[in-house]
This record gives C-alpha cells, structure tokens and sequence, in this order.
C-alpha cells in the first residue's frame, strides 16, 4: 500500500478521532479571516476609490497644457477603456449684447463631449429642491450652463444669453456641482460648461492663451486590471507639460481619509495573521506531543525513518491544502455576506471580488503550516522506535525556536505585503516581540515570586505550583493568551478609541463652506456675517500667497525634485499665514511654537510634509518673494496638520505681524444649515469679490467614506475575535494531557474534585490575569504608537482598560480551563492513568 | 538452526562517572517454535535485552542474529524493514494508538507492509480475539484485558515468525492476565510462532519450555524444561 495512501487513512482517522480539529480549525480560519478581510478590503477600497472617483469625473485624469496626442485616448481605447475630453481655459464671460450692464467676470470654461463626465453626475440647480438633480447628458450646441457662483454674481436665468469670446450662447441651465473639482478647493472662479462643438466659434484658443487639455478615463466595462496597466503606460509615455492624476492626486481631504481607511483595515488582517499564526504553532506543538508514540510505534512496526517522515508530512500538507481551500470558500461566504449587509447601507455597489484575495488567503494558510506546523513535526520521524519500550526516553530534538524561524519569515513577509507600509509591519511585528519577551520574563518573575509566597492552603499552592514546574509551557501559554488577549483589546478598546477620535477629528458640525478672497477692509463685516450664519464665533485666517526663493542663503533649485508632485508643490506659490495661536487641527512634533505675544521675528513653522518633501529642516532659513519684496526666517518648528478636517490650514505660519504691509486676503470656513443657499448669494451680494465655496459634497463623501470603514472594521473584528477564542483553546489544551494526568495522580491521592477544581482555576486565573496585564500594557503602547506614528491622531490613555485586561482576562481564562478540563476531573482516575500511562 | 542467536551481548550506558554495565556479555540461542521467558528482578536488564533482540536499540558489544541475519550489519531502516517482515509485539501498556479503532489498529501494521486485504484480515484477527463485536471502539473504550487482546491480535496478525513480549499481563489482574496468556500460548501453537517473553510473573515464566534468568545483567541461568537439563552459568 502506497505511504499516500496509508497516510491520507491516519489523516481521516486522526480527523475523525479530533486529533487535528483545532489545528484544522486555525488553519481554515486564518484562511477565511485573511481572505475575509482580503478580499472585503480589496472590494471596499475598489469602492471608496471608486466614490472618490465621482470627484475626478473619471478614474485617472491625464492633463496637458498642449493638445494632447491621440495616443492616450487611443491606447485607452484599445485596452477597453472609456474616454472623454476636456479642454479648460479662462476667460472673460458677461452678457451678451444688451442684455445688462454687468461687467464680464473672470470664468473658467470648460468645453465637453458627449460621455462628460465617465464617473459621477453634473447637479443642475432645480427651483423645488435645494439639492438639485442631476443632468442628462451635456449642453446642447449653443447652450451654455453656468454654475451657481456665475448665475448669481450676473443674475443669468435660463434662456439668457452670454457672450463666450466671439460666441453668443443661451443658458440652458444652472448647474450646482459638477465632478470634476481635483483643481483643489481654493480655486474659487466661477465656471461654465459648454459644448465642445462651440469652441471654434469662440474663437478664444489661440496661440498664447492658457489652456488645459485634459483626457478623462474611466474602466466602466473593462477588466480591473486595464486601468492599472494603462496608468503605467501613460505614466512612461508623460512628456513636459503633462501629468496623471488618479485620485491619490485629488484633495488631501479625501486622500488622507483614503489611507486612513486602508491603514485600518490592513491593521485588521495584520492581527488575524498573527492570532491564527499562533493558535497553529500551539495545536502543531500539542499534536507532536500526543504523537511521539504512534511515531515510534509505526517506526517499530517496520517503518523507515523517511517513509514514517513522509506519511506525517503528507498528512500535514493534504490537511494545511483542504483547510486553506476551506478557508479560502469560507471566506467568500463571509464577505457575500457583508457586501448583502453593507449593500442595505451603503449607496456605493461594491465591485466583484477579485481572485487575488483568495490566492492570498489560501496562500496564507498554508504557509502557516508549512511555517508553523512542519518544523517541529519532523522531530516525529527522529523519534526513537526504542520509545515503544521506555517511555522515559528524551523526547527527539524539535529546533526549539530555530523551528518556527521559517514561520516567523513567511508571517514577516505576509506583514509586508498585508500592510504594505512598513511602519504599520514594523510596530505590529515589533509588538509581537516585546510581548513574547515580556511574558517569558514575566514568568520567570512570577517563579521567583511563588517561592516567596506564604503558603495559602493546598489548592492555591498547588495550582501555583504548577505555573512554577512548567517554566517554559507556562511562559508560551501567558504569551499566547497575552497575544489573543492584546490582539482583541487592540481591535475592540484601541480600535474604538482610534475610530472615535478619527471621527472626532471631522465632528458633524465640520465646516461646510469655505468663504475666501475677503479683503482687509472687508474682514470685520464678513466675520459677523459668517458668525451669524454659523450661530457662533468665526475665525478668518490672512493670507499671502509667496514663493519659496531662497534656502539657506542659496537660490531655492526646483528643478532638482524629480518626484512630480514634490516638484509641483516646489514650483508653485506657498499660501502663508500669521497666526498668533497653533489650531487645534495642528500639532507641533519638532521645535517650538511661538507664545502668543511673540514679536514678527520668531521665525517660521513648516508642515512636517512638506518639509521632508522638500528637504528642508529645522533651522533652516527660508526666504519667501511676496510680490516683489523678500522675507527671510529661519525655520522654528514642524507641525502635523491633521488635513481632513475641513478647517483652513497652510503649510507655512509666521508670527504675527510678520506678514504686515504685504497684499492680504482673509479666509474663512464655516458651517451653515445645509440646504440654506440663501447664504452664499446673499454673502456675494453684500460683497461680491468674496467667494463663498461649498464643500458640504465632499464633507458628505468622506464622512460617508468613514461610515463604511467603521462598519468594515467591525465586521473584520468579528473574525479576529474567532480568532483570539482558538488561541485560548489550543493554549489550553497545549497543557491539558498533563493536567488530566496530575488531576488522575491526585484523586487517586485523595483529593476531591473541588480541591483539584480549585487548584486548576487558581492557576488559569493567575495565567489569565498575567496575560490581561500584558496584553494591557502591548495594547496601550501600540495603541499609542499606531495613534502617534500611523494615523496621526492623538491617543488617549485608558487606565480602565487595564483593569478590565486583567479581571476579563482572569475570568475568561479560568471559565475557558475549566470548560476545557471539567470532563477530565469528572472521569475515573484509573481511566485516565490508563489512557495516559 | 535456531532463529534467534544472542552473542556475547553488552550494552553499557553512561550516567554519572562510572560506567554503568545493563547487560553483560549475555549469549544464549532460541530454536524456532519455543516459547522462552526472560525472567529476572527489576533492573535485571530485561527489558533492555528485548530491545536489543529487536533492533530498536543498539549494543555496546556483541551481537544479535534473526535467522541468520546480524542485526548489526543493518542501518536502522533496514532493521525496521526486518521488524516489518519477522517481529510482532506485545507490550505491557498495549501501546495502542489511542486515534485508532481497535481494527485500525490491527490493520496498521498489515498497512504498513502494503497487504491490500488489510482490513478483512484484520478483521478476521480480532474475531480470532473474540472482539469482532468492538471492531468500532477506540482503545480508551476497552477494558485493559480487552486492549492487550487488540495488540495481541495486532502482533500477530503481521504472520511473525518471532513474537517479542514486555510483562505483558504486568497491566491486568491475575484473571483477566491467564485469559491473555492462554490465548498467547494458543496463537503461538497455532501459528508454530517463536515467543520470547520478559516477565516477572512465575506462572506465566511457569508455562514456557525455556527460562532465561538474568541477575545484574547477566544470564545466571538457563533452563529447558523439554530437555530437562538445567544450566547454571557459572558466575
């Protein structure tokens, strides 16, 4: 009979006899947490990217300040990609002929085609909602469709008539948003659509004029990956003057959430690897142990060394293959599920899974027992047939530590990929260490203490005692429990406090407008029209618009930056500010910042970004160009801005009065009753150079966007939470041979079941409160490390989590050993000294 | 010729300083169809001279031979494939695998040697037992004079030509150990097998034709109860 054969019998029977239901079960579950997560965050970022997208128009955005060659659309074509093109220019609109006396204002036009815009949906205002609906389809040839800002400050109504360059063209049309916005939120000119068929009739794209040729593409029908490929094409084929955006490339506001959510969610995975690395090296270390004997049996029954070698490892890769496959069908199941539970909640359609995410957890899980499960098992063939006689026999050499060096590689690499961040790997992995450390040290402390300790009563000594005889065991057990333990405060407390101040960070009350272009003698009657619409105090925020010239005394290089968007933020004008107070949207993590009596020569503060984007440091002494005239200081702090919460923030503050006697304008944001758009015409009315910007589209995008994470990341605990109760079972089931031996020996001594019940919960309630101690402690310091270092928000020290750690982790751990050891006190000791012997 | 020859057989272990000697130039040579006990106080070296005469251990000098084979010219996996064809055992704790029925754990080894009729023979093994009716239970729900019937059946159901037992009724109580020997003894006649057992029970040790008595790792004496002569080694 074929080894494969035999071998796949041992599997079924040691299946059917429960021999391998915990490693089974870790294994299929790390599987279906990794692929859950997998492949949900992979649809869910499809998603977001996708929503976010509707501020593009398309999913990338190709722009060029020439005509752009036909080979981009034709190569997105080509790849079954759909595309449209924009071209932008300004120019002076106002009424046509006799229309008005208005004065032509400066407009940004914007010609389109036919399938403008490929993501979202242009809003026309509409006289029975305030929201407006969306448009079908673009301006007709001749019709032109200002927005909002333009309609108000010309008082259009449809069927008026503007004059664009040489062209006379009707309103159709008053649109309120359009999707296309990735120019920034500050860029307050009021915009027109029109048909790209009219642009030669307008006569306005002559040589010299600035305009922009933009090619919007979109994968509507195409396969996921042709977007991907043909981004990479275009990026090689970008010449001067042009660039790609992808949504990476739109407001900070929304990508800093973007990330935010990944970041999340790939915390998440991180964990369950690590929790399911865990319970599969606990239940591989247990089935070695109960198997020595049939090793050495099937060894003494004739076996070769390399054949009883290949029937375990056999067994063990047809096992790790099943139950990955299962895990991998689980975890399809289970993120079905949440697309039909998040489909009832979110608008957004979430795009078909796709396969990588099951390659990956199927991956997962057998890398997990090839790292975790196989090194120790091939001590099972060095096991000595001589065993089948003298039970006292060593135990073969496994290579301790050495052996799960290759499960430490494969879950290192898993991190990196999973995480891709290495910061995010680095504290995780970094953790997992500190804690293993921790919790060996820990039990030797408690050894040490044990021997001291007055003795209380046979039960609590015995039970102690026991901790004190298995230094090591004890040590990994407190580490395992320590792990799931840290891993499900981290995902439940931690993740909690993470999530809310997230949210914090952009309260319902966030601003919704954004009112800028106030001049000087303006500020004192827009800051009280603001505050009444707000109902409360509105700040307003100078500001001077100056270019970085000169570093260090040395001409400020631009054209050294290679990276593009280094060197566009390099090229362009800085908008600064003087502010007396650091916002409470900022944090200062290098130097100092002013006191608020400082004079104008305290220096300046940077955007930590930005510094390192553009080399400069600390001390540093930068010279800004302000229309002509020249101001230098020297760099006094860094600061952390945090982007996305919607307040007005610069990346370059002075002191105040340092910017004194330059041309100013005055900004502010503010939060008036959605819907009320009463506010904004009335504001341009009183003061019409004053732009009053509308950002409650995108506030409801993000805060949206931050509505399905929390809800992703719940259910991605869920699984986590599976996970932490499997490492408690095989931590103690690692341990329950001996204790149904020791519990057998002692009642056949005489002791009764509660005594020995006693003893048992003394001893898990220690090894339980100990690992709730750890765990407390990793939590709370990667909590504050994740906080500080990954999402950049501030972290709140719970003292009451550490005693909720310790107390839930005594209890949970005493209830799981004495479900977990109950039928072992209740059957005959001889039974069990039988089996055992 | 016999089948199994054991010559000048040492085995010295290392503890401590000195050296210490378990088995002491032992030499003795059992004919095919005995049935021989090895009998001897704890610590006599019994055990240790089974494992030797199965090649599961390796002697410090001396040598073993099964039919004609020096288990010394084999490497551990020629010697397994040597256990596979020629050896059956009985142990003292059973040494049932507790994930196996008591029919898997007859047709192991038969599985191990490739018999593609493993599970009838098998079967037909533990009927010979008299536990066909507890094909289906696993090891921990059988008494132990049950258990030691399933190994019994095991060992014997490789078709042997030399059965190696260790104190195997040192687990039962003195009924329940006759049953095991009787049916022992009745195999053992039935299949013509050779039987080398290790005991300290008299009355099993009674039964055999040959008794082998080791006293601090030597063989002090030999006897044949057939032959009737009575050897005492010199010391």
């Amino acid at each position: 009979m074929g080894t494969l054969r035999l071998a796949l019998r041992m599997l079924l029977r040691d299946l059917r006899a429960g021999e391998l239901t915990v490693l089974a079960a870790a294994l299929v579950l790390a599987a279906a947490s990794i692929g859950s997560v997998g492949f949900f965050a992979d649809r869910v970022k499809g998603a977001l990217a996708g929503e976010a997208n509707l501020l593009l128009g398309g999913d990338v955005l190709v722009a060029s300040d020439r005509e752009l060659p036909p080979a981009f659309a034709d190569e997105a074509v080509r790849r079954g990609l759909t595309t449209t093109p924009v071209l932008r220019f300004s120019s002076m609109v106002g009424r046509a002929g006799n229309d008005g006396d208005a004065t032509p204002i400066l407009t940004s036009v914007k010609a389109v085609t036919g399938d403008y815009p490929l993501r979202g949906a242009i809003t026309l205002a509409a006289a029975d909602t305030p929201d407006g609906r969306a448009a079908t389809g673009i301006p007709a040839r001749g019709v032109v469709w200002p927005d909002t800002r333009l309609a108000t400050r010309l008082a259009l109504k449809p069927g008026d008539r503007l004059a664009v360059g040489d062209a006379t063209l009707t309103v159709g049309a008053i649109f309120q948003q359009e999707p296309e916005v990735s120019q920034g939120l500050l860029t307050g000119t009021p915009r027109i659509l029109i048909n790209a068929a009219d642009i030669a009739a307008t006569h306005l794209l002559q040589p010299g004029n600035r305009a922009t040729w933009r090619l919007l593409v979109a994968a509507r029908d195409a396969p996921r990956g042709a977007l991907d490929a043909y981004t990479a094409w275009a990026r090689e084929h970008l010449a001067a003057g042009m660039q790609l955006q992808s949504v990476r490339d739109l407001q900070p506001e929304v990508r800093q959430t973007l990330e935010r959510a990944e970041k999340f969610l790939g915390l998440a995975a991180l964990v369950a690897v690590l929790l399911s690395a865990v319970a599969v090296a606990l239940a591989s270390a247990r089935y070695l142990r109960r198997h020595l004997d049939t090793a050495a049996m099937v060894r003494c029954l004739g076996a070769s060394r390399g054949r009883a070698l290949a029937m375990f490892v056999v067994q063990f890769v047809v096992l790790g293959v099943v139950a990955s496959l299962a895990g991998t069908v689980l975890a399809l199941g289970g993120q079905a599920l949440l697309a039909v539970l998040l489909r009832s909640l979110a608008a957004t359609d979430l795009p078909p899974p796709a396969a990588l995410p099951g390659v990956v957890a199927f991956t997962t899980g057998v890398l997990l027992l090839l790292g975790f499960a196989l090194p120790p098992l091939t001590a099972l063939a060095g096991v000595a047939p001589l065993r089948v006689l003298r039970r006292d026999l060593p135990r073969p050499r496994t290579w301790g530590w050495l052996a799960y060096a290759a499960g430490a590689a494969a879950i290192a690499a898993m991190i990196a990929w999973q995480a891709q961040d290495a910061t995010l790997g680095a504290i995780t992995l970094g953790g997992v260490a500190g804690l293993v450390a921790a919790s060996g040290l820990a039990a030797w402390l408690l050894i040490a203490l044990l021997k001291r300790l007055p003795q209380r009563g046979l039960t609590w000594r015995f039970g102690l005692a026991n901790l004190a005889r298995r230094p090591l065991g004890s040590s990994l057990t407190i580490g395992a429990l320590a792990m799931g333990l840290m891993a499900l405060l981290l995902l439940t407390v931690v993740r909690d406090d993470l999530v809310r101040t997230w949210r914090a960070s952009l309260p319902p009350d966030a601003p919704n407008h954004f009112v800028i272009n106030v001049l000087p003698e303006q500020v004192d009657g827009v800051r009280a029209a603001l505050s009444r619409a707000a109902g409360k105090d509105v700040t307003l925020y100078p500001m001077v618009r100056g270019r970085l010239v000169d570093v260090n005394g040395k001409p400020f290089d631009t054209a050294r930056f290679t990276e593009a968007r280094a060197r566009r933020m390099a090229e362009r004008e800085f908008n600064l500010s003087s502010l007396a107070t650091l916002p409470s949207t900022n944090r200062i993590v290098a130097g100092t910042f002013w006191a608020p009596d400082a004079g104008p020569d305290a220096g300046l503060s940077m955007e930590e970004g930005i510094a390192k984007q553009l080399d400069l440091k600390l001390g540093d002494r930068l010279t800004f160009d302000i229309a002509g005239q020249q101001v230098t200081a020297p760099v006094t702090s860094l600061r952390k801005v945090d982007w996305d919460s919607f307040q007005p923030n610069f990346f370059t503050l002075f002191p105040p009065h340092a910017l004194d006697g330059m041309p100013t304008s005055w900004l502010g944001a503010v939060r008036v009753p959605p819907g009320d758009r009463t506010f904004v015409s009335s504001l341009v009315a009183e003061y019409p150079n004053v732009l009053a910007i509308d950002v409650g589209d995108v506030l409801h995008q993000v805060q949206s966007i931050m509505d399905q994470v929390s809800r992703a990341i719940e259910f991605v605990f869920l699984f986590t939470l599976v996970a932490g109760v499997l490492v408690l079972q095989a931590a103690i089931s690692a341990t329950q041979d001996e204790r149904r031996y020791d519990a057998a020996v002692l009642r056949t001594l005489g002791a009764s079941q509660r005594q020995l019940r006693l003893a048992q919960t003394a001893e898990f309630a220690v090894q339980g409160a100990i690992a709730g101690l750890l765990a407390a402690t990793g939590a709370t310091i990667s909590g504050w490390l994740l906080a500080d270092r990954v999402f950049n928000i501030k972290f709140a020290l719970d003292p009451w989590l550490f005693l909720w750690a310790v107390a839930g982790g005594a209890v949970a751990v005493a209830a799981a050993g004495w479900l977990g050891t109950r039928e072992a006190l209740k059957r005959p000791p001889v039974a069990v000294l039988r089996q055992l012997a | 010729m016999s089948l199994l020859v054991v010559d000048k057989l040492t085995k010295t272990v290392h503890s401590g300083d000195a050296p210490l000697t378990i088995l002491d130039a032992v030499s003795f040579a059992i004919a095919p169809g005995t049935a021989a006990a090895i009998v001897g106080a704890s610590g006599s070296g019994k055990t240790t001279l089974l494992g030797l005469m199965a090649g599961l251990d390796l002697p410090t000098a001396g040598s073993v031979a099964i039919d004609g084979v020096s288990l010394a010219t084999l490497d551990e996996d020629a010697r397994a494939a040597l256990r596979q064809r020629m050896i059956g055992f009985v142990f003292q704790s059973f040494q049932l695998l507790p994930a196996l029925t008591a029919l898997e754990n007859v047709m192991l080894p038969l599985e191990l040697a490739g018999r593609a009729d493993a599970a009838a023979s098998a079967r037909e093994w533990l009927a010979r037992v008299g536990l066909a009716p507890r094909a289906t239970h696993y090891p921990r729900q059988l008494s132990g004079g049950e258990q030691q019937r399933v190994a019994i059946a095991r060992a014997f159901a490789g078709e042997p030509r030399l059965l190696l037992a260790d104190e195997p009724t040192g687990n039962l109580d003195q009924a329940t150990g006759g049953d095991v020997v009787d049916l022992m003894f009745r195999l053992n006649a039935e299949r013509g097998t050779t039987l080398v057992l290790v005991t300290h029970d008299v009355g099993l040790a009674a039964r055999c034709s040959r008794r082998l008595t080791l006293s601090g790792g030597r063989l002090v004496r030999d006897e044949d109860v057939e032959r009737s002569d009575a050897a005492t080694m010199a010391p």
